[in-house]
């Protein structure tokens, strides 16, 4: 069901800015990947070039291969939005649909992608929102607005949302930035949960959710404003918290730097 | 002091200013004795509030623009009541039902109903045409169009607003008549059976041609209003349609459209109050003829502020007043649209509050 992700020599761009410079990583199945570092040094970009999010923005480009079970996602005879159906993602601030129900907004995928059997849909919604541990506060309000929830419970709502569809990967954007410590703690959970099933990758800022959660953690980092972004280390998370090889990620994990 | 123009810098700096020193000797808390002054946030008797501020002044201002509203919108009433009033209570017939406009011979006889079918039918068509039209418009201007052609061609749209109704009118009465007229013809011949483009003509200054300029008219003002409504709408919501393998059409429906349904409904609504009060666009287009038929095609159709603006000139004392009756008429009509529009915007309005 999950899929190994691999990255080799990646960069993006914004225009002429460069904004990650030749990231190479395997993401094995069913794991759950962190990658840390310093604002702005392009973890954020590397997420979104691995669902083809990236080139949304008005000219922004990418370099190199990015291969998931083998198939080149930046094939040009690749449909950009069955990759993204396969690689789902969460961003860092809830987004609800804003004139969706909770219903609406968890099959709003699946409906999508041309599902209409309201058994179907039903039985999504149902097992979405109970693999996100948001059933039981919101199975007697389906029908009320999705906006109306609480920031923890609108997150939630967005990886129900995100998993409804089935997708082999999570992709996820600092998913907890926006939220209290409880309502982090409950997504973290969840992440444990959602690792059965998927392969997940997330940015954070937090080092210790990254070492609470991740199976291998990548440090990213950059010389100066302006520089591209570079993957510095990337290891397994037990590792890189105890025993980094970097001296830069050593600095950085003890709060000497960034 | 008077050679003083900037007193407090000078008594803080302990400059000339002698009397300012006087009246504040804290010196800013460097000396050991301001331990014994009140700290800065007070401490002694709070300063008395004045009586005259600003802040009275721009609250009075603002309750007498809010009042002027309520005492324009009942003086245009009672002045249209107080003139329809004695017309329509010397009118021989019905005023509502009879289709006719006799209102300046000795025994009056006036009615509102073609009138105002012609009013409502010409509005319905034009918004028929026109809304989908500056739909289209819109989204392409708001998400397809790259910037360097949205921005010039946003202008264009904002220019065809400008243009003064006259205008309209007489380029759809010397211009536009000739192709709908041949267009007609072509309907009636291939489309005769259906009742609508039936009937042997002539053909021309139809409801059809009054209703096509009337869509023109309004097509810019639906268009800008819509593509501001969808160009706000949050670029995260975009993202999460996209992230869940939208493509660009799917994410106009999944995002956009409901975001902007709302702002939608405005912008038809005030397209259609321009449509419905339209004056002369529609007394240079339209056949100015007093029946009530759905037939689009025939010389035919009037309209509430066409008659209004043909007939007036000459009008008698009842003659005008029957003309404010009618009047008094369309702006009833206008207000239901208008009141229809919030109920409709009103009715979802628990997604659009938990939203924000």
């Amino acid at each position: 069901m999950a899929k190994r992700i691999e990255a080799s020599n990646v960069s993006s761009y914004y225009g002429s800015f460069k904004a990650i410079d030749s990231i190479s990583m395997t993401v094995e199945p069913k794991t759950i990947t962190a990658l840390i570092g310093p604002s702005g040094c392009g973890k954020s970009t590397f997420l979104r070039s691995i669902n083809r999010m990236h080139e949304v923005l008005p000219n922004a480009r990418i370099e190199g291969r990015l291969t998931i079970d083998e198939q080149n996602i930046y094939d040009a005879d690749v449909d950009v939005t069955a990759v993204r159906r396969l690689i789902g993602m969460v961003f860092q601030r809830p987004n609800p649909f804003p004139t969706m129900s909770i219903y609406e907004n968890v099959v709003a995928g699946l409906k999508l992608n041309g599902v209409k059997k309201k058994s179907l849909l039903d039985d999504a919604a149902e097992q979405s929102l109970k693999s996100a541990n948001l059933w039981n506060e919101v199975k007697d309000r389906l029908n009320r607005p999705g906006a109306g929830l609480s920031g923890g419970q609108q997150q939630r709502l967005c990886i129900a949302r995100t998993i409804a569809v089935e997708p082999q990967v999570v992709l996820m954007d600092e998913p907890c930035s926006a939220l209290d410590p409880i309502s982090t703690l409950a997504i973290e959970d969840l992440m444990f949960k959602l690792k059965d099933r998927f392969t997940i990758i997330i940015v954070t800022h937090n080092m210790q959710q990254a070492a609470r959660v991740s199976d291998k953690t990548g440090f990213f980092s950059i010389d100066k404003t302006g520089d591209p972004g570079r993957l510095i280390e990337y290891d397994d998370t037990q590792k890189i918290f105890s025993n980094p090889t970097q001296k830069k990620t050593e600095d950085y994990i003890t709060g000497r730097f960034g | 002091m008077g050679d003083n123009p900037s007193r407090s810098t000078d008594a803080n700096a302990g400059g000339a200013g002698v009397t300012g020193r006087h009246a504040s000797p804290v010196g800013i808390g460097v000396s050991p004795s301001s331990y014994e002054e009140p700290p800065f946030g007070g401490g002694g008797a709070l300063p008395k509030k004045s009586r005259f501020s600003m802040e009275s002044g721009f609250r009075g201002l603002s309750v007498a623009s809010g009042a002027m509203v309520l005492v324009i919108i009942v003086a245009i009433a009672a002045f249209l009541i107080s003139k329809a009033v004695p017309a329509i209570s010397a009118d021989k017939v019905n005023f509502l039902s009879f289709k006719e406009w006799f209102p300046n011979e000795t025994e009056p006889r006036f009615g509102i109903a073609a009138l105002a079918f012609g009013t409502v039918l010409s509005s319905v068509i034009a918004l028929i045409v026109a809304v989908p039209i500056s739909l289209g418009i819109a989204l392409f201007l708001s998400h397809y169009a790259p910037k360097r052609l949205a921005t010039p061609l946003g202008f264009v749209m904002d220019l065809l607003a400008a243009v003064p109704s006259v205008v309209f009118g007489l380029w759809g009465r010397d211009v536009f008549q000739a192709p709908v007229a041949d267009f007609s013809v072509w309907l009636n011949h291939y489309f005769g059976w259906i009742p609508i483009f039936g009937g042997e003509g002539p053909f021309g200054q139809s409801i059809m041609l009054g209703g096509l300029v009337l869509a023109i008219m309004v097509l810019p003002i639906v268009t800008s209003l819509s593509r501001e409504v969808f160009q706000q709408t949050p670029g995260m919501n975009e993202e999460a349609a996209l992230a869940l393998g939208a493509t660009k059409w799917e994410m106009v429906r999944t995002a956009v459209l409901p975001y902007g349904k709302p702002g939608v409904i405005a912008a038809v609504m005030l397209g259609l109050g321009r449509a419905l009060g339209e004056t002369i666009a529609l007394a240079l287009t339209l056949g100015l003829v007093y029946n009530i038929s759905f037939n689009l095609i025939q010389v035919g159709g009037n309209s509430i502020a066409a008659n209004i603006a043909t007939t007036f000139a000459e009008a008698n004392d009842t003659g005008r007043g029957a003309l404010i009756a009618s009047g008094l008429v369309l702006f009833a009509i206008t207000l239901v649209v208008n009141m229809a529009a919030r109920a409709i915007i009103y009715r979802r309005r628990e997604f659009r509050d938990s939203a924000a």
